[in-house]
């Protein structure tokens, strides 16, 4: 293909007012900043606003790490991979460790991230308040008089019906003690990696045009009720069958042989390390 | 086994797209970008619409390459205009300059400047014609010329052949030759046969002068860029008319329809609706520049504009009947306008625009048409089917998340009867 686009695809001035979204984002943990979100090669609602964050960002010696649902080869990450790659020719990993932005869609990985390492998250829904409140005006003016009551109803009603909240993925957080923010459909597993985090995570959202950031060492909490603390997703007792690991997110997996359940890593990166650590690969 | 499913992206990804490199080559044919563009405009004029982008070349070449997918090709064309710089901004067009190809009134059977029915198919029977399974391109000349014979005699015996009338009609007249060089055509040929008719004026400023239209001053601020400024609401007409302008074609119809069916505010009558070229302009850019060091090489310039070409629009009046409130608390009925633009000839999508102009400048919000958020956010092509395919990638850890979630609120429901049974037990032994 003849080669007719600039480095990291956008023209630089895109870049420029992303990267000014960004830094707005940054000054003011979890608040939506709206942007003019650009036109894509790849679909809307496929991870365009992390993808257009990681392009505004991106320079020649960075090294980028693509996940989804915690996998490097997952179909939609290589798709991504592949686009940031012909356009800037950076290196990619899969070592976590090794990188210096990371973008993911529905995951944090398992290995704690560091302070020159940046996390990009793409977001389908940024609005913690939109099933209470469809529309986007109204909503602006619920964040602005930090008037939270919808948030914190959706979860009351949750145990009243329910005995427990039932929240799957993306459970509403408070940041910096003022803006209630959609973490991304994340799972509750990794809601509590944002809270105090070294690291840097920036929140795109393509479709919805909204750029939103949690700082470095910020204060990130769930909602909860004291009679019903937040609770992450329960793999007590089950491990990892490939690498042994407890304590991270599964995958629930069937043996299609035996018909029994099985259970493993769902960040294969973080897997594939263990199994090498152990001696297993 | 079955979970590595979502591994081995990498080569799942090359081995489909060579699967759909085959699809578009496996018959062996193959369509010229200039055959797609000549045989079918009206596809091309949807894509350039939706793509808000004029270029039928590339327009042909994105619906090549998607293999006749409009959703495709708007979104290949959509993808390239974001990445295009946007150095100028062109003067306000006046779309009562345009050169009209077509131009009815559903309002007036007599309006000034008279009605061009044009070519329409809006009186012809929708009749599949097998003749044309047989057609080929030297039928399809032959057809042509004999089309031109026919009215060269017609317009020979109503004496508009003659030298003086042509130019009394101006340099663009229809050329009748009955020569078969389809080039050569082209360059004498004017786009639209409305051409020499030059500046219609407008049936709504009829209305206007009458005192039966609600009167604005006309605004020539720049107007707001969707694809360059972040959507706020609420937002300015400039950027709703854009996005309504560049939305799904049949999206924008289907909720124009329901703002005229039943969830909207009524029914509105079509002053006029206009299909031709209008001219686009644009300042001289160093017009600005006036203490410029080469000032005088310039000076002659200084606020001239530069034609830059004529773009094809279809552009839609509608009137709409209004209740103000008079100064003596009073009510009484008046009119006001719905207007709707877009690129290319569509002008079942034009109307609907003017429907949904109308809707959304409503104070009242009964209606969901009447509700900018839910009309702007979801006419919008690329968004649309965006976020509905992405239901198509895997969503194993949201799932996993819910399902824990399921299980917790099941497990906690049966316990719940469980206790319930132990206590009707407890019951009956007492």
């Amino acid at each position: 293909m003849t080669k007719q686009y600039n480095f990291a695809f956008f023209d630089e001035a895109s870049k420029r007012e992303i990267r000014r979204a960004i830094i707005k984002g940054i000054a003011v943990p979890g608040y939506q900043v709206p942007f003019a979100s650009r036109e894509m090669p790849i679909g809307r609602g496929w991870g365009t606003g992390g993808l257009q964050i990681t392009l505004a960002i991106i320079g020649k010696r960075d090294v980028l790490k693509v996940i989804d649902q915690g996998c490097d080869e997952s179909v939609n990450a290589v798709n991504i991979k592949k686009l940031i790659h012909a356009t800037t020719d950076v290196e990619i990993t899969e070592e976590t460790k090794r990188a210096s932005i990371i973008q993911s869609r529905h995951r944090i990985p398992e290995h704690p991230l560091e302070e020159n390492q940046i996390m990009v998250l793409q977001v389908p829904t940024p609005e913690p308040l939109r099933h209470f409140e469809p529309r986007e005006a109204a909503t602006r003016v619920l964040h602005a008089q930090a008037d939270y009551t919808g948030a914190w109803l959706n979860l009351f009603d949750q145990i009243v019906c329910f005995g427990t909240t039932t929240t799957g993925a993306d459970h509403p957080v408070k940041v910096n003690q003022r803006y209630v923010m959609a973490p991304s459909p994340i799972p509750r597993f990794d809601n509590l990696k944002l809270h105090q985090s070294p690291n840097l995570t920036l929140f795109g959202a393509g479709r919805e045009k909204k750029i939103y950031a949690v700082p470095p060492y910020t204060t990130v909490e769930p909602l909860d009720f004291k009679d019903h603390p937040f609770a992450v997703e329960d793999f007590r007792g089950k491990q990892c069958t490939i690498c042994g690991a407890s304590g991270v997110y599964l995958d629930e997996t069937v043996d299609e042989e035996s018909g029994k359940t099985l259970y493993r890593c769902n960040d294969t990166a973080f897997c594939t390390q263990q199994a090498a650590l152990k001696g297993l690969i | 086994m079955a979970y590595v499913a979502v591994r081995g992206g990498q080569e799942a990804i090359e081995a489909s797209l060579s699967l759909l490199a085959w699809e578009r080559v496996k018959s062996g044919a193959c369509v010229e970008i200039k055959d797609i563009a000549d045989t079918f405009p009206d596809l091309i004029d949807q894509v350039m619409g939706e793509s808000s982008l004029y270029a039928p070349e590339l327009a042909a070449l994105a619906l090549k390459q998607a293999q006749g997918s409009c959703e495709e090709a708007v979104f290949l064309l959509r993808a390239f205009r974001s990445t295009l710089e946007r150095p100028y901004i062109s003067r306000a067009v006046e779309a009562d300059a345009m050169q009209c190809a077509r131009r009815i009134s559903a309002a007036f059977k007599d309006i000034p400047g008279g009605q061009i029915l044009g070519a329409t198919r809006d009186y012809s029977h929708r009749l599949i014609d097998f003749n044309l399974r047989r057609e080929t391109s030297e039928t399809v000349r032959e057809l042509r010329k004999e089309m031109k014979h026919i009215w060269k005699e017609e317009w020979e015996e109503a004496g508009l052949g003659k030298e003086d009338d042509k130019q009394a009609m101006g340099k663009n007249t229809l050329e009748i030759s009955e020569s078969d060089d389809a080039e050569a055509d082209a360059e004498t040929e004017p786009l639209f046969s409305g051409e020499r008719l030059g500046r219609l004026p407008k049936v709504a400023d009829y209305l206007r002068s009458q005192g039966l239209l609600a009167q604005y001053d006309s605004d020539d601020t720049t107007p707001s860029d969707a694809t360059m400024e972040p959507l706020v609401f609420p937002t300015p007409r400039s950027m709703r008319l854009q996005i309504l302008a560049r939305g799904m074609t049949q999206g924008v119809i289907a909720l124009g329809y329901a703002g005229i069916r039943g969830f909207g505010l009524g029914h509105p009558t079509v002053a006029e609706l206009r299909y031709g070229n209008i001219e686009i302009a644009i300042d001289h850019p160093l017009g600005a520049h006036e203490n410029s060091a080469e000032k005088d090489s310039y000076q002659a310039d200084k606020g001239s504009a530069y034609y830059v070409g004529a773009i094809p629009v279809t552009e839609v009046e509608g009137v709409f009947e209004i209740e103000v409130e008079k100064a003596d608390g009073g009510k009484e009925f008046t009119f006001d306008l719905g207007y709707g633009m877009v690129m290319g000839h569509g002008e079942t999508k034009a109307i609907a625009m003017s429907v949904l102009d109308f809707c959304l400048r409503s104070e009242d919000k009964r209606f969901p048409t009447q509700d900018e958020e839910f009309v702007l956010y979801h006419v919008d092509g690329i968004e649309a089917t965006g976020f509905i395919s992405h239901l198509k990638l895997p969503h194993y850890v949201t799932f996993q998340s819910k399902l824990s979630s399921v299980r917790k609120a099941k497990d906690l429901a049966n316990e719940d009867k469980s206790h319930a049974r132990e206590g009707e037990q407890d019951d009956k032994t007492v």
